[in-house]
């Protein structure tokens, strides 16, 4: 017998006859039912690993797809001309104007409608009828929403790069690809962090939408444990300091990036 | 020495060189033909807005020409099919407001286009920049970050960093213009040391003293054509045109 259960004992006790429970006594029966009987501990904490994982790889993956749109949606790319008569440059001028095209559609519509009916339309549209995995498709569903507002972020850093960068990089003789992996991105993503962090803050919390299709993530976990203890506040409210926890340590890193970067600033 | 360098192949050769702006009626440039000179040092000066600027952009296609052509080398760089990157390796660009790259020290600065375009090794690209740095007496700001350095300084880096790539030819767009005036002797004596080296220089400046002490040969540019070229002694001393003469007047 636990220490836990040790300590439960006389407040069932109380309860089967029917006395009052003192304030403490009150949360510890809440503690206890809803976090420590049968194991749900275990319950938040595998709520929480689905959360961390779906949250890293639709951070890591949505901030790649994010660059590249930002990318394909600069001046640089939209105002390009090709000026030669070789058929396959044309064709890849033209290919390219298509795909800075579709990266100005691909935000709009991603931003302009929920990510709910993102979810919903990937979850039973695109993969309704194929078994796989629902982290997957959590990942993919959070990955393609975030893009979308990481690349109007970082289109904002780009641009707030002096544009005597680029000439100085193409004046070396770097291409453009280089001059922009090399040099303007790495000043863009510093100046973008900010928002950046904000952006993966909220994109964080909004994992918790996908416990509409049945990922046992945390707010699912949590949501689980209710309809099982019926107590309407302690489960949520774990989840939910869970979820705090991991906004702020989130931030406190990206607060330590956003020193260590501004090294050369002073 | 002007005859000498005269004889001197040519390295770059302009031909009929236009630029027009998008949507602007003026003509930056409108037929400009002119040759660089290995060895030689070309300075060009005029008012603002004469298209000085423009011609010096266009020799490494940071402004692409409407018209004309550029031959570098031997290689017409305006030509689509050329691949103006690795000729641009062999020029090197200094421009007014030093372009340093902030995020990287100063040593990174100068090794980053070597290792990655030259594919040198990290050591043998930071021995030569140490080596350049010694030259301009900054080799003790090797680690520092370009915030940390005067402007003068900025633009001796900004110098030695376009040396690391050991250009054929090296263009400056008015290095001295955004410095303080305690400043603009240090940078003109790099400069001049550079031009003694033997290094091909093109020099869009203000610096009339530098065109007169170190310049092989003048351009004075107006309205987007060169109104007239000759030795410094030439332009300076004896302009024939009326242009020259009230531009002379005014910043003399």
């Amino acid at each position: 017998m636990t220490i836990f259960e040790q300590w439960w004992q006389p407040i069932e006790q109380m309860i089967s006859n029917k006395q009052p429970l003192t304030f403490f006594q009150t949360i510890y029966k809440e503690l206890y039912m809803n976090a420590i009987s049968d194991g749900r501990w275990k319950l938040y904490l595998d709520g929480l690993w689905v959360t961390l994982k779906v949250s890293f790889w639709a951070i890591v993956f949505g901030t790649l797809l994010g660059m590249i749109l930002a990318v394909l949606r600069l001046p640089d790319v939209t105002e390009y001309r090709y000026r030669g008569s070789n058929p396959l440059k044309k064709a890849a001028t033209a290919l390219l104007r298509f795909f800075s095209w579709f990266a100005k559609f691909y935000i709009d519509v991603i931003r302009g409608t929920p990510l709910l009916l993102q979810v919903l339309i990937i979850n039973f549209g695109i993969f309704g009828t194929i078994r796989i995995d629902k982290v997957i498709i959590g990942v993919i569903a959070c990955a393609l929403n975030s893009a979308a507002y990481v690349a109007e972020i970082i289109r904002g850093g780009i641009m707030s790069v002096d544009h005597g960068q680029m000439e100085a990089g193409r004046s070396m003789g770097f291409s453009y690809i280089q001059t922009m992996r090399h040099i303007i991105l790495p000043q863009a993503m510093k100046s973008a962090l900010p928002s950046l962090c904000n952006e993966f803050i909220a994109l964080i919390k909004e994992t918790s939408i996908l416990s509409y299709i049945a990922l046992t993530e945390l707010t699912k976990a949590g949501d689980y444990i209710r309809s099982r203890t019926y107590s309407a506040f302690t489960p949520y409210i774990i989840s939910g300091l869970l979820y705090l926890g991991m906004t702020l340590i989130l931030t406190r890193l990206i607060g330590k990036m956003e020193r260590r970067l501004r090294a050369s600033d002073h | 020495m002007t005859t000498e360098n005269k004889t001197g192949e040519v390295i770059i050769s302009v031909r009929g060189l236009t630029k027009h702006f998008k949507g602007g009626d003026v003509q930056a440039l409108c037929g400009v033909d002119t040759d660089v000179h290995r060895g030689e040092v070309l300075v060009v000066i005029g008012p603002s807005g004469s298209g000085k600027s423009t011609f010096l952009r266009c020799l490494n296609l940071l402004e692409m020409p409407t018209d004309g052509t550029i031959t570098f080398e031997g290689v017409d760089i305006t030509d689509p099919k050329v691949n103006i990157n690795i000729h641009r390796q062999k020029m090197g660009m200094v421009f007014q407001h030093f372009n340093l790259f902030p995020h990287m020290t100063v040593l990174k600065n100068m090794t980053i286009a070597p290792v990655t375009l030259l594919k040198k090794s990290k050591e043998e690209a930071e021995k030569k920049a140490m080596g350049l740095l010694e030259r301009v007496n900054l080799a003790d700001r090797a680690n520092a970050y370009p915030n940390q350095l005067s402007g003068g300084q900025k633009q001796r880096i900004a110098i030695v960093r376009a040396l690391c790539m050991e250009p054929q030819v090296m263009l400056f767009d008015e290095p001295t213009s955004a410095l303080d005036p305690e400043m603009v002797g240090e940078v003109l004596d790099v400069m001049k040391e550079l031009a003694r080296s033997g290094m091909t220089m093109v020099c869009v400046t203000h610096e009339m003293g530098f065109a007169r002490e170190v310049g092989d040969r003048v351009l004075f540019f107006d309205e987007g054509k060169i109104v007239e070229e000759g030795t410094p002694r030439e332009i300076f001393s004896d302009p024939k045109e009326q242009r020259t003469k009230d531009f002379l007047n005014k910043v003399l």
